[in-house]
């Protein structure tokens, strides 16, 4: 009991990891319909920023920087800079002068921005992983009867939590947040309200992607090895997430990561880690075949 | 008449190898209701959507003086032209009221847009019953009045009503046409595209008649109720 307790935290956890990444996918597909595969490598640049500024501050500053709560902060906040600039650069660059294309073009597109990011970052960062220095000190918090809730956990959780609720303030209380939904049901109409669409779809990619660069650090800090390869997997898992949940569906990017994650941890403590990854996709098909629109989405006619 | 505010010169668009409008003219003068009539794909639409800039286009469009052309859809509304497109356009997922707030999404004058909106459920009490409502659960006629009343929390000095009476029950196309004349008496200068070629020729001051993306006639509505070329085609005797 105490076992399954200490993976339900852990699962939970890596959970609301998949979730802020699973965001990111669902937002800009709820908005251009477009399932945008360079965001997992928006995530992998969000972990090498972390990375480069926590050695960079590290040196720097020598011994006076402690790992800590503001060491944290200060390289989630480039982190989440960084993966912005790289999710709006991408937008404005390899997708906006496609938008009157067919949507399998600009899919075609997003592929091939991955492909490029993962490769140029092997160039770039060197292929050989790195490991991602420590930004906060890891240690447990309450330790009782087997069960050990740690800093980290607590932290992933909280931080997951805090942008979740940002995240729903902003779509449902704030000017912005009724255009953004305005743009995804109806692109024209909204237009003829007066709202810039373009910056409204930029605007979006600027936070999915932000969201992607706090997840970075919260992997960074737990799993603490990055590659320029790291967002392959995890990125693909994270839209499994987004799909299982119904993609378009805030809500269900949150739930299916929280799924995703649990059922991973529960796979590896209690059946073998060798299905950790085949779990994710036979979730993904079991949950297609009854909700092919996903736990949460809804069945929507193709509009013609 | 007074003064001409939207002034449209041979108008073309073309969708692919489709010639949709052939050099579509009208003019609509300050304070006047004038209609666009005529069947299915004539080409009614299209109009509107040009002038709204959501189709490139050859020929010229000025409003108040001033070229449309090249100005993007969400940059109308801020020089006086509100446009309830075709189907309504409301956004269903979005309450009764953040659809309304959504049509002021331009502008910042809190106490003008409570005003504002107090003013579209005069018009509409309706819509005020519903306002927590998700748009997309109302009645097709309450629909069109959300689209209505979106438009007019823009502030228009042209609001462009595509189809208003579209798969709404005579009753409610009535109520409809009246609200649109009363929206006009109170100084809203309207663009009306319709089929119903009846009602909207009895509430409009002049009207063309757009057959296969040409103007083949126009008039004063009354004198067109009583063309016997708008009759034979348009009213079934």
């Amino acid at each position: 009991m105490e076992d399954f307790i200490q993976h339900l935290i852990n699962g939970v956890s890596l959970g609301s990891i998949y979730a802020l990444i699973a965001l990111g996918y669902t937002m800009v597909y709820g908005i251009l319909q477009l399932i945008n595969f360079a965001h997992s490598e928006v995530y992998m640049l969000g972990a090498f920023a972390a990375y480069y500024t926590a050695i960079g501050l590290g040196r720097a500053l020598g011994a006076d920087l402690e790992p800590g709560i503001v060491f944290f902060g200060i390289v989630l906040i480039v982190a989440m800079a960084a993966c912005g600039v790289a999710g709006l650069t991408i937008e404005r660059f390899a997708y906006r002068p496609l938008r009157q294309a067919p949507k399998l073009n600009t899919l075609i597109t997003a592929i091939g921005v991955s492909l490029f990011l993962q490769y140029t970052g092997q160039v770039i960062f060197g292929a050989d992983p790195k490991s991602f220095p420590t930004v906060l000190e890891d240690r447990s918090l309450v330790s009782s009867g087997g069960i050990d809730l740690r800093l980290f956990d607590v932290t992933i959780l909280l931080t997951g939590v805090a942008f979740m609720s940002g995240l729903h303030y902003l779509i449902h209380r704030t000017k912005t947040g009724k255009a953004m939904r305005a743009v995804s049901t109806n692109r024209q109409v909204a237009s003829l309200m007066g709202i810039n669409t373009d910056k409204i779809i930029s605007m979006t990619f600027l936070i999915g992607s932000s969201l992607a660069g706090v997840g970075s650090v919260l992997v960074g800090m737990k799993y603490p090895q990055i590659d320029p390869l790291m967002g392959l997997f995890f990125g693909l898992k994270a839209f499994v997430a987004a799909v299982l949940g119904g993609i378009g569906n805030l809500a269900g990017a949150v739930l299916g990561g929280i799924i995703m994650g649990l059922s991973e941890e529960m796979v590896v403590a209690y059946l073998s880690s060798t299905y950790r990854d085949a779990l994710a996709f036979g979730l993904l098909i079991v949950i297609l075949v009854f909700r092919p629109a996903g736990l949460l989405g809804k069945w929507q006619t193709e509009k013609v | 008449m007074s003064e001409t505010i939207l002034d449209v010169k041979d108008l073309n668009v073309k969708y692919g190898a489709i010639h949709a409008l052939k050099g579509v003219s009208f003019t609509v003068a300050k304070g006047e209701v004038v209609s666009l009539i005529g069947a299915n794909g004539a080409g009614k639409t299209t109009t509107l959507r040009a002038i709204s800039g959501m189709l490139p286009y050859a020929g010229s469009v000025s409003f108040r003086g001033e070229s449309l052309k090249g100005v993007p859809a969400h940059d109308l509304i801020g020089r006086g032209i509100c446009h309830s497109p075709e189907g309504r356009g409301v956004f269903p997922n979005l309450t009764v009221m953040e659809n309304i707030e959504l049509g002021a999404y331009t502008r910042k004058d809190r106490d003008g847009i409570a005003a504002d909106i107090e003013h579209c459920f005069r018009l509409f009490p309706r819509l005020e019953e519903r306002v927590k409502q998700a748009a997309g659960t109302l009645s097709g006629g309450e629909q069109q009045m959300l689209a209505m009343s979106r438009a007019l929390m823009g502030r228009p000095r042209l609001l462009m009503l595509d189809e208003p009476s579209l798969g709404l029950a005579p009753l409610i196309v009535a109520q409809i046409f009246e609200i649109v004349k009363k929206i006009n008496s109170e100084g809203t200068t309207v663009l009306l595209v319709e089929q119903n070629a009846r009602m909207a020729l009895k509430i409009s001051h002049r009207a063309y008649v757009v057959e296969t993306g040409k103007i083949t006639l126009s008039g004063t509505g009354q004198d067109l109720l009583n063309d016997h070329r708008v009759i034979e085609s348009y009213l079934g005797a």
